[in-house]
């Protein structure tokens, strides 16, 4: 029994020795450690909180962006096919007054021909008019050179010239 | 955490019923007689005799038991050993001051005193008043080495951090002392002291470590004794009892003389029975650790002695043991360093246990529940246990 009788003294020693160790390592280690850990822990939580944070962000950002990509290659294809419907446009456009015009320069020349091939006409018939008159001189003043002739002629006419 | 609990439980029914079984049944029985035992008058009476044969129990109990001396080893059958100061209180002749040297090995008497070895050493004045010893004991001289390295590791470690600054990763002895203060934290004070636990760590991480520096102290070859001594183990639970005393609320102290809801006939029974189980709390933390390193030293020093009473039965025997004892001394050691860390472990645990249960508040059913992220099904009234990914019925 005697072992489970406890000494007074080593009591004592231990008694004083462990709070003098409590109350020491209290204000010179566990107070400094306990705040350092603490601190670290919400300076993690912190960190990871921002982290977090900001992936969130990121990502938001990122579907932003693919929206944003979205809409402006939807944009750009609306645009491509607007502007090949233009140069449609205008191409055709173009095509039917150059079809307007070229018909009207065809008018115009074949008016122009017309004009000239009757001018050419006239002309021709004038020339075989004057041809003509000129011959009918030449045969006429053979003819009527001599005076016989000339008489002839006349007696004639005067013949035809019945006075009824 | 359960093969742990199954060594240390292991270790200390072995140690108890093998061993002390033996040697300890030898030794009462002897004392009982109220004589000195007769391996132990050997002692008083000198080396000569003592020599013949081995006792393993002289061996045991000198080595588990506290000394004014701190022995080395024997050398040419002189104990070599460091005397150490004694410090006496006489309830007449006050404060006595010397050096154990005087005592001569229990051979001499001085100023009127002298050293009785009976299962522990001890001074005895011849005028028969009732002296008290505050002598530096080996134990004491132990556990002031003890709590030279504690301040000096722990202070050290506490400038790192102002040092370092707190968000640089630790390093060093920093760096191992953090996760059994992280531990402690975590898992001893948060979820036995609620959001109060604050307040308890430094008590919870002074009883931690001081109990576990001093069982590896312990441990070390020619060590002594000091958490496997009952003086210790009280003290230290009666620190631990104070404290749950004196942090005891409304609450705490309202359930133990007046416990609500009970018939008053009840009451007269259940309240001593509340009374009793108060005061069995510092005394079972007291026996466990007592029991659980002086189990320890006990089945070490038992194993190595086996060796010793072998070769004092043959020369052969004893060198045909040594092999067994070592393997199995090597397998206790390293054994024992997992009870080091477990009862110190087990007592902080424990003394949070106490402490918390002194401190809990009024249970507001809805509130706390709201608080331990427990859900109750209005419908069935069934609880359910709400963590972050699974829910327990």
């Amino acid at each position: 029994m005697e072992l489970l009788t406890p000494e007074l003294g080593l009591f004592v020693w231990t008694l004083v020795a462990f709070l003098a160790v409590f109350f020491i390592l209290r204000k010179f280690a566990w107070g400094p450690i306990m705040t350092a850990l603490t601190e670290r822990e919400t300076g993690i939580a912190a960190s990871i909180a921002a982290a977090d944070r900001v992936r969130k962000e990121m990502s938001q950002m990122q579907s932003e962006n693919e929206k944003l990509m979205m809409q402006a290659r939807e944009e750009s294809s609306a645009m491509l096919k607007e502007a090949k419907e233009t140069r449609d446009r205008i191409v055709a456009e173009a095509k039917d007054l150059a079809k307007i015009e070229a018909n009207k320069i065809i008018a115009d020349a074949q008016l122009q021909i017309q004009q000239q091939k009757m001018a050419a006409i006239t002309e021709v018939k004038n020339e075989i008019g004057k041809l003509a008159v000129d011959v009918a001189e030449k045969v006429l003043r053979t003819q009527l050179s001599t005076a016989d002739a000339q008489n002839h002629y006349a007696s004639l006419l005067a013949e035809e010239v019945k006075l009824n | 955490m359960g093969s742990r609990r199954f060594f240390s439980s292991l270790i200390l029914t072995f140690a108890l019923f093998s061993v002390s079984a033996t040697s300890f049944a030898q030794h009462e029985s002897s004392h009982e007689k109220d004589d000195m035992a007769p391996h132990n008058e050997d002692v008083a009476h000198g080396h000569g005799e003592k020599k013949k044969g081995f006792n393993a129990s002289e061996v045991i109990f000198g080595h588990i038991g506290d000394s004014h001396y701190w022995h080395l080893f024997d050398l040419n059958d002189h104990p070599v050993s460091l005397s150490l100061p004694v410090i006496i209180y006489h309830p007449e002749k006050g404060m006595e001051f010397f050096s154990a040297s005087r005592f001569e090995h229990g051979h001499a008497s001085y100023n009127g005193y002298h050293l009785e070895h009976g299962m522990k050493e001890k001074i005895v004045s011849e005028d028969g008043a009732k002296i008290i010893d505050f002598s530096i004991t080996k134990n004491v001289l132990s556990m002031l080495i003890s709590v030279v390295l504690l301040l000096w590791i722990m202070t050290s470690v506490a400038k790192k951090y102002k040092k370092n600054g707190v968000m640089t990763a630790p390093t060093g002895f920093q760096n191992a002392l953090e996760p059994v203060i992280g531990f402690i934290r975590d898992e001893v004070a948060k979820p036995n002291l609620g959001y109060k636990y604050m307040r308890y760590m430094p008590l919870l991480l002074t009883i931690f470590f001081f109990i576990w520096i001093n069982n590896l102290l312990g441990l070390i070859p020619g060590g002594a004794n000091f958490t496997g001594n009952i003086a210790v183990t009280g003290c230290l639970a009666l620190i631990s009892f104070l404290v749950m005393i004196f942090s005891g609320n409304k609450h705490f102290w309202g359930h133990l003389f007046n416990p609500p809801g009970v018939p008053l006939g009840v009451k007269f029974l259940l309240v001593p029975i509340e009374i009793i189980s108060l005061f069995i709390k510092p005394v079972a933390l007291m026996i466990r650790l007592f029991a659980n390193i002086l189990a320890g030293h006990i089945v070490i020093l038992s194993v190595i002695s086996m060796i010793f009473i072998f070769g004092a039965l043959s020369e052969v025997a004893g060198w045909g043991f040594v092999p067994v004892s070592l393997a199995f001394s090597i397998f206790m050691f390293f054994l024992e360093l997992l009870v080091a860390a477990i009862q110190a472990f087990i007592f902080t645990n424990l003394t949070a246990v106490f402490v918390g249960q002194a401190i809990e508040e009024a249970h507001h059913h809805d509130d706390a529940h709201a608080h331990h992220g427990e859900v109750r099904n209005e419908v069935t009234g069934q609880d359910y246990h709400v963590s972050k990914d699974e829910i327990v019925a």
